[in-house]
């Protein structure tokens, strides 16, 4: 759903950086719109997340509607039409991990950012994701925070993360 | 001792191989060697007499799907692309992100040299975005190649180019399907293409492509140095070659290891995995990931080939085994598999999009006690009619039943005790 349709001016709303990059990949594809996932992709990057006033400049930009581009944006599970926090956690939920007992571990979690999956801290510093098998399973339970691969998770584990989160952000 | 191929550069340390020591271990002489002696076709017949079969999980034989790629004069001019599978997201594999972290030149140099066999000019490395790790070191080592004179115009002098791009996908199970892979590459939603026409004659901007997983490519350079006949050998079963098995879920050891096609999967599990944990039991496994049959101990001496484990009612797929143990709950493993599948659906055709969230809620009324005899009869329905392929635009629906239909075989007991006791019987053994 896109809301309050904002009739922008691309320039403004896209950076002259972000131009700059979609222009590098539009130079690899024969259409525009092939560089659609990309777009929104380097967006996301320097915004953390996709807004409808950007989706609609980058659809403008890439001479397609809107509405293409947005069946394209939620289509795909690492691009984010809602803001998320500063840092994403990728909880892995699939087979292997849950076999290695990794419902214990999304618990811990919860329990000790107060946040359930889909939501994000009051702080804005973390947003709690399920994803897909991470392809660790040997190390399982395992899961991703920002960039960052964590492996065979157990509740001191989890904590000991978290802790040290809290202190770098100070 | 298995003799190493594909992982011959890796050790137990998490580093890559730079492009010196991938040299000095012969790395890229089985690119020297065909742009100095052979030509494409010589190189096309030394894969189809290796025997190489896809590692991506269909088997299907690589020479011969690289010969249906029309010849030069053959199509309209233009492009033809190389497309590299590096989408690992079947429940329980983990195997090309080694490939990948730990040896990235091996990759590249098979991806050149299968370009140079198809005649492609342009080849991507279709990889999942939450493989960071694996994305840096690709990007870096492709960098290496262009200048060392191993990618880019004019390669080691020859005649032949090729330009190479990484592409960190946006994150969808489908994307691992060909031509559903081709669509996200073109900017598009990721739902499959009928078939046909095939992606080798028509794929990427309608031109003719190959999509190859990248265990596959890997094989290449050490099939064109030391050829067909030397590849053969390495395989104890049938098949030929090597290949990257894993053991994952509740054994001593979970890992991958590189051992030859056709090794017996007990081999796999007691010389490597080290068996089951203290007080656990095997009950049942899936030899290749999320999507493929449920086998269990009386298939233990069965060699990890293609037809042999497809003879069993199972399939090979990514040779990632996932292991059951006797503490945890069948239905409550096909409930999470099966979860995963419907939310991976993309939705095009109504078995899968409407199918599979309908078995999952059979499952979950099941697996929280709240199931009735009925519900058994409604998931053979659905294994029936979701699982027939034909019956649903592409493999994903089918590929789900194929954990459900024989999980319902060999574990039907569990089912039944579900409804009886009106509760999980797993539920206090601790894993939840």
């Amino acid at each position: 759903m896109i809301h309050n349709i904002i009739q922008s001016d691309t320039s403004s709303t896209l950076t002259s950086e972000e131009i700059h990059l979609i222009n590098i990949e539009l130079s690899h594809v024969p259409q525009k719109s092939g560089a659609a996932i990309d777009a929104l992709k380097i967006v996301q990057d320097k915004r953390g997340w996709v807004s409808d006033e950007c989706l609609i400049a980058i659809a403008k930009y890439l001479e397609m509607s809107s509405e293409e581009l947005e069946g394209i944006a939620t289509f795909y599970n690492l691009i984010f039409r809602r803001p998320v926090g500063e840092k994403v956690i990728l909880f892995c939920d699939s087979v292997s991990c849950w076999l290695c007992g990794c419902e214990k571990q999304k618990h811990k979690i919860s329990e000790i950012l107060k946040i359930d999956y889909g939501e994000t801290t009051k702080n804005k510093q973390f947003t709690f994701l399920p994803v897909p098998c991470l392809g660790a399973c040997d190390k399982a339970p395992v899961m991703m925070v920002g960039d960052e691969l964590f492996t065979n998770l157990d509740s001191s584990k989890i904590e000991q993360i978290f802790t040290d989160y809290e202190q770098e952000a100070g | 001792m298995t003799e190493k191929v594909l992982t011959k550069n890796i050790s137990n340390v998490n580093d890559t191989t730079p492009i010196d020591r991938y040299e000095a271990n012969e790395g890229y002489l089985g690119l020297r060697k065909a742009l100095n002696s052979m030509s494409p076709d010589d190189c096309l017949l030394e894969v189809k007499n290796s025997n190489l079969r896809g590692r991506g999980g269909a088997g299907f034989p690589t020479g011969m799907k690289w010969s249906f790629v029309p010849k030069h004069g053959d199509c309209l001019p233009g492009h033809k692309y190389l497309i590299c599978n590096a989408d690992e997201m079947e429940p329980g594999t983990f195997k090309d992100r080694l490939l990948m972290e730990q040896d990235p030149h091996q990759l590249i140099e098979g991806m050149v040299l299968s370009a140079y066999t198809i005649g492609a000019n342009i080849a991507y490395i279709f990889i999942r975005g939450e493989y960071r790790l694996a994305i840096q070191r690709l990007s870096e080592a492709i960098e290496e190649c262009y200048n060392s004179g191993y990618l880019g115009g004019n390669i080691l002098g020859s005649s032949f180019s090729l330009e190479m791009y990484v592409h960190p996908s946006a994150g969808r199970y489908i994307c691992g399907e060909e031509t559903a892979l081709i669509n996200a590459l073109e900017g598009k939603r990721a739902n499959p293409r009928a078939k046909p026409p095939f992606p080798q004659v028509s794929g990427l901007w309608g031109r003719p492509t190959i999509v190859n997983n990248v265990e596959t490519l890997c094989n290449i350079p050490h099939i064109i140095h030391k050829g067909a006949e030397w590849f053969k050998t390495l395989g104890v079963g049938e098949d030929s070659g090597t290949k990257l098995f894993g053991v994952s879920g509740r054994v001593k050891n979970p890992g991958c290891w590189e051992l030859p096609m056709g090794t017996p999967i007990r081999q796999i599990l007691e010389d490597h995995a080290d068996g089951m944990q203290t007080g656990l039991n095997l009950k049942g496994l899936l030899p290749g990931g999320g999507s493929t049959d449920f086998l269990t101990e009386v298939h233990l001496d069965l060699a990890m080939d293609y037809n042999v484990i497809g003879a069993a009612g199972s399939r090979m797929g990514t040779g990632t085994m996932i292991i059951l143990d006797d503490q945890s709950c069948p239905v409550g493993m096909v409930l999470n598999l099966i979860r995963f599948f419907a939310q991976e659906s993309c939705g095009f055709c109504t078995p899968c999009r409407d199918g599979l969230p309908w078995t999952r809620q059979v499952l979950e009324d099941l697996e929280n006690g709240k199931g009735s005899e009925a519900d058994l009869e409604t998931l053979a329905y659905q294994i029936k009619y979701i699982g027939t392929p034909g019956n649903t635009h592409c493999a994903l629906a089918p590929g789900a039943m194929e954990p459900l239909q024989s999980a319902m075989k060999y574990f039907f007991e569990d089912f039944k005790n579900h409804i009886t006791l009106g509760r999980c019987p797993y539920e206090m053994n601790g894993v939840y």
